[in-house]
């Protein structure tokens, strides 16, 4: 299993062509207490960059988008009764949702962890 | 000047105190050409309160108010009795002169009653949740049919012809410019309500099933019928109350499967104001909390963790969405929503059902005093206290010779169906709890003798 | 003991020693008033309102559709809730109270003869749908009102119908829309300068169109090279608040609209500030094709704790032939008329985009705000502004060396000074000054607002503060922003001295609790 990072702040575990994508512990920090994870339905086809699921905090709203094409598996159902995992556990109990690659060639333009780290660090 | 409390002095120290040798410094960054340099036309000087007071009360002296005539007249808009204690209580500073409650710390007044508005309001719609109030039952309106829209993913709205006409209006204005698809009908005039061509209209590309309860004609749709059948093609079932006062007597739409229950609030509290301000009420289903426009107030609790209030769920809104916002409305009828909400707490729901109780009986007294009048029929088999009578004439001529004579009669179709020659000669007619006997025989023997002189 | 509160909670207090007694049985403490919800106060078959029992029953074609039981709601006599809500009243700040300088929100004093006006019967108890003759004087007095709006705007029109600005944006926007397509043209694009309200681009949305951003300038203006290089046959237009939120005036609006229109574009005006201006500036000189006016600001009818307001929508003469359904019409004569629909094809008036809401608009703020006008006239509305802004620049000079302004240090404000959090010590906010205003007595200020100044402070004083409270309230700020420098701890905590601190807007949004359904566990 490989674990890719993209500049907006999410990340993207690989496990043959599925991906779990969530965002990094750096953004959940930045956009404080989540109240509120809107998830992409099963099976819809999504494009690189499409924004496909909504992180709420009282005062914000921000999109996340997919990170490669693929089509939505599922999303995270744990996070209706409790969106506050994205900010406890936000890479691992607190992911968005899951997709099946369908461009797993693409995973290359993703930065590896060490390159994302160098990219907040300068932020 | 009576509301400007600098005085010269004040403002030649202040002017020194910014730097400024005059006050047009101050406005430097308009262009000169753009500063006006005298008084805009026409209009005079400052004048005394009494000066305006005499002018006002003039232009006020020229209208035949409701309350000084026997009074028949609904469509979306009705004369109650206002208790006292409602606008003495609307007319204290800390609600009038207040915010949006922005600020919870200090608006707990306002945010309270925000919060059991919204409790009263869905009890009364029979709905899990309803919001703040939106700007009145037209726009209230439209927001559902957009609602219903996101939510479904699907642009047709089905409209009964029973819906105002003003309703529909303001929905095809809507609707040309978003996309949407509406399909609205006339009403004809039949004793039954249009429920069969609404569900035969309805299909798996409809998101909106829309239906007025009770109708323009003071009808009243089979609402569970309705609501089974827009489910099952996937559509919900949009209900619009123009009368709150009728759920005192028939079901709440939320009890008889409606998805989303709006409405105009006027009746209670409100008056009739010329048509605005009114109340919009917003009612739904829990599961589309996300998806519903409008301000919410929500429980929670402070830093010493007591019960308090504050708006919530704001990321559904265009301060944060921006073009990405559940609707662009930015306000609510705040105080006309305390208005209603003193009202309502003032009647209580037993108090509520007795007073639609007196309503009918006034109508039905009245529909049944016109009924006797040679050429005269009633169209309803059921109404509350509005209903639909077919005239041997032009209904707007009856209406205006009426007026002539000291009656506001009712609401003439042809007022709100201009291009509707079928419908001439309706005449909607309204009696509250404020229609007395003497008014109810007035304009039984005044129609009778204007539709006498006419024929 | 009962609890004092059926929601269960006592009050209580934190001794030195950290033990926790409660503070008195009642609950209340002295003038600090508790209150339950009304549905706590609930008795069973009370009433406020004596109702005469019916003579007669339901007609038979009504059985079916009867309601089973009663809504389950409170019924409270009268005294029970005059006290219910005069004592909700005590816990909302109020413009009544003391100086509410939230900016761009213009809280002024609300006169009261205009609270008297709107109840005159001729006007509140008068039905939309009377036959036209009956409500002469009602026609009359909005078309006077248009009048006023018109003359103090230099516009062609005025649409009155809009329910409030945001619906006002609404109306101007469907206006252009429709000019467009009457020209058989395909604009898509507005334009919104990035410090915007959030309703321009959420309007721009509704009205179907795409809303692209414009940068604004160091000093706090629309980038007019920017916006001037983005216009072109796609751009409908532009929406533009002047003066803006920053509390500036636009300088260059004259120029932008004027490119505007050569590339075939429209330009709307956010009048959110014309109080500002009022009888000083006309924004038809300056280009302006709409503009929205909130009565409840410019024209002060009373804000109601978040409306209802009114948004009439001054045209030019482009835009005005598509003005929305219905409008009064003031013939050579002098003669008033109503235009709705069966009227459009004879008046001239087919090109109308339609109705927007049912009825004639907010008839009772019209009162209000012809009111308004009337008492002011021509002198005073230019002194409205005057005073407006002169007041906004005394604060701004008086803070000026305790808080950053980032764009008025070379030049004046209009009516609202603008500063940002820059200089406050590590950890503390611009949230923290306005907690700590409510401690000092005063509503806070406009915060994180405009979205293009960090941790915005937007302050409004308006026309009807006098130099004295000017001054309480600039002595507090002083005070704020020193210990907000200084780092002053207690800050972090307030209010101190209100009926609830500070609420918890996570758990709010985490776990909506909407209505109260204490009687249903």
């Amino acid at each position: 299993m490989t674990r890719y990072f993209t500049k907006e702040h999410e990340w993207i575990q690989v496990d043959g062509d599925t991906a779990t994508v969530g965002i990094t512990d750096f953004a959940q920090e930045s956009l404080g207490d989540i109240t509120f994870v809107e998830l992409p339905d099963a099976g819809r086809a999504v494009t690189a960059g499409e924004a496909v699921a909504v992180v709420e905090s009282v005062k914000a709203a921000s999109d996340v988008y997919a990170p490669v094409a693929g089509t939505i598996v599922e999303g995270n159902a744990a996070l209706d009764a409790e969106p506050e995992l994205v900010n406890t556990a936000a890479e691992t109990d607190g992911w968005l949702f899951k997709l099946t690659l369908t461009d797993a060639a693409a995973l290359g333009t993703l930065l590896d962890e060490a390159a994302y780290k160098a990219y907040i660090a300068e932020l | 000047m009576r509301y400007l409390p600098l005085t010269p002095a004040d403002r030649t120290a202040m002017l020194a105190a910014v730097g400024a040798g005059t006050i047009d410094d101050l406005f430097a960054d308009v262009p000169a050409d753009a500063l006006l340099s005298g008084p805009v036309e026409g209009l005079a000087p400052h004048a005394s309160e009494m000066a305006v007071e005499r002018h006002m009360a003039r232009l006020a002296g020229k209208n035949l108010s409701a309350g000084a005539a026997p009074f028949f007249l609904g469509a979306g808009a009705y004369k109650h009795h206002i208790p006292a204690s409602v606008d003495h209580l609307i007319q204290r500073g800390e609600f009038l002169t207040a915010y949006t409650p922005y600020q919870p710390e200090i608006a707990q007044g306002t945010l309270q009653v925000l919060f059991e508005f919204q409790t009263q309001v869905a009890r009364l719609f029979g709905t899990d949740v309803a919001n703040a109030s939106m700007y009145d039952g037209s726009t209230a309106c439209w927001e559902a049919i957009a609602m219903a829209g996101r939510v479904t993913r699907r642009k047709k709205a089905v409209l009964s012809g029973g819906l105002h006409p003003h309703y529909v209006g303001t929905a095809e204005t809507m609707a040309k410019f978003t996309g949407d698809v509406i399909e609205a009908r006339s009403p004809v005039l039949s004793a039954q309500p249009d429920d069969a061509e609404v569900i035969a209209a309805i299909d798996d590309q409809t998101g909106a099933v829309v239906v007025q309860y009770p109708d323009i004609l003071g009808r009243i749709p089979d609402l569970a019928a309705i609501a089974e059948a827009a489910h099952a093609k996937g559509a919900l079932l949009v209900v619009v109350v123009t009368e709150p006062v009728a759920l005192g007597l028939i079901e709440a739409p939320g009890h008889l499967g409606a998805d989303i229950v709006v409405g105009e609030g006027q009746s209670l509290g409100v008056g009739l104001n010329f048509g605005g301000p009114y109340l919009g009420l917003f009612g739904a289903s829990e599961k589309f909390l996300r998806q519903m426009p409008g301000r919410l107030c929500g429980e929670t609790v402070d830093a010493e963790g007591k019960r308090g209030f504050v708006l919530t769920l704001s990321t559904r809104e265009q301060h944060i969405r921006r073009e990405k916002a559940t609707s662009n409305i930015c306000t609510n009828a705040g105080l006309c929503a305390l208005a209603f909400s003193i009202h309502m707490s003032l009647l209580g729901g037993e108090g509520l059902s007795q007073l639609a109780a007196v309503n009918h009986d006034r109508a039905r007294q009245t529909a049944e005093r016109l009924a006797q009048i040679p050429g005269v029929t009633v169209l309803n088999d059921a109404f509350v206290n509005e209903f639909t009578v077919v005239l041997p004439a032009d209904a707007r001529e009856a209406v205006r010779s009426l007026a002539d004579k000291g009656v506001l009669g009712g609401v003439a179709l042809g007022r709100l169906y201009p291009q509707d020659k079928a419908l001439h000669a309706g005449l909607l007619v309204t009696a509250t709890e404020c229609t007395t006997d003497d008014d109810i025989e007035t304009l039984a023997l005044t129609l009778a003798d204007v539709l006498k002189k006419g024929a | 003991m009962n609890a004092p509160n059926a929601s269960g909670w006592k009050p209580e207090m934190v001794a030195d020693d950290g033990s926790v007694q409660p503070m008195t049985v009642s609950g209340d403490k002295g003038l600090q008033l508790e209150e339950p919800l009304i549905f706590e106060l609930n008795r069973a078959g009370q009433t406020g309102v004596d109702i005469d029992a019916p003579k007669r029953g339901p007609v038979a074609g009504l059985l079916k559709f009867l309601r089973k039981a009663p809504a389950a709601l409170p019924g409270l006599t009268e005294p029970e809730v005059v006290r219910h809500y005069t004592r909700l009243s005590r816990q909302n700040y109020a413009i009544d109270l003391g100086p509410f300088p939230l900016g761009s929100c213009t809280m002024k004093h609300n006169p009261r003869l205009n609270e008297k006006v709107a109840r005159m019967p001729g006007f509140a108890d008068i039905h939309p749908l009377q036959p036209k003759h009956t409500v002469a004087g009602a026609f009359e007095a909005i078309a006077e009102l248009s009048d006023w709006l018109i003359g103090l705007t230099g516009m062609a029109a005025v649409a009155l119908s809009p329910k409030a600005g945001a619906h006002g944006e609404l109306c101007g926007l469907l206006c252009i829309r429709a000019a467009i397509e009457a020209k058989g043209e395909k604009r898509h694009i507005v334009l919104v300068p990035e410090s915007a309200h959030g309703t321009n681009p959420a309007t721009a949305a509704f009205a179907g169109f795409r809303v692209e951003s414009i940068p604004a300038t160091e000093d706090g203006r629309v980038d007019m090279e920017a916006l001037i290089s983005r216009l072109g046959p796609d751009v409908a237009g532009v929406m533009i608040t002047n003066p803006n939120t920053c509390g500036l005036f636009e300088r260059d609006l004259k120029k932008i609209s004027d490119a505007v229109h050569a590339s075939g574009g429209y330009v709307y005006c956010d009048g959110a500030n014309f109080n500002a201006i009022v009888g000083k500036v006309r924004p038809g000189d300056l280009g302006v094709d709409a503009m929205h006016i909130n009565l409840h600001k410019t024209f002060s009818t009373p804000h109601g704790g978040g409306g209802p307001g009114s948004g009439p929508v001054v045209l030019s003469e482009a835009l005005a032939p598509f003005a929305p359904l219905p409008f009064v019409q003031r013939e050579a004569d002098g003669r008033v008329h109503l235009v709705e629909e069966e009227e459009i094809a004879s008046t001239g008036h087919a090109q109308s985009f339609g109705r927007m809401a049912a009825f004639h608009g907010q008839m009772g703020m019209f009162t209000r705000a012809l009111t308004y006008i009337l008492s002011h006239g021509n002198d005073g509305l230019r002194q409205v502004s005057e005073d407006a802004v002169l007041n906004a620049n005394y604060i701004l000079r008086a803070l000026e060396d305790v808080l950053e302004a980032p764009f008025a240090k070379a030049g004046p404000c209009m009516h609202e000074a603008l500063f940002s959090d820059a200089g406050l010590a590590a950890g503390f906010s611009t949230l923290d000054i306005a907690k700590g205003l409510i401690d000092e007595g005063f509503h806070p200020m406009t915060v994180y607002f405009p979205l293009v100044v960090h941790g915005a402070m937007l302050i409004e004083p308006t026309e009807t503060e006098s130099r004295a409270g000017l001054d309480r309230f600039i002595a507090s700020m002083r005070s704020l922003a020193e210990r907000a420098r200084a780092g002053d701890e207690r800050l972090k905590t307030a209010p101190h001295f209100t009926p609830r601190r500070r609420l918890d807007e996570t758990l709010a949004a985490r776990k909506p609790v909407l209505v109260w359904k204490g009687d249903k566990a």
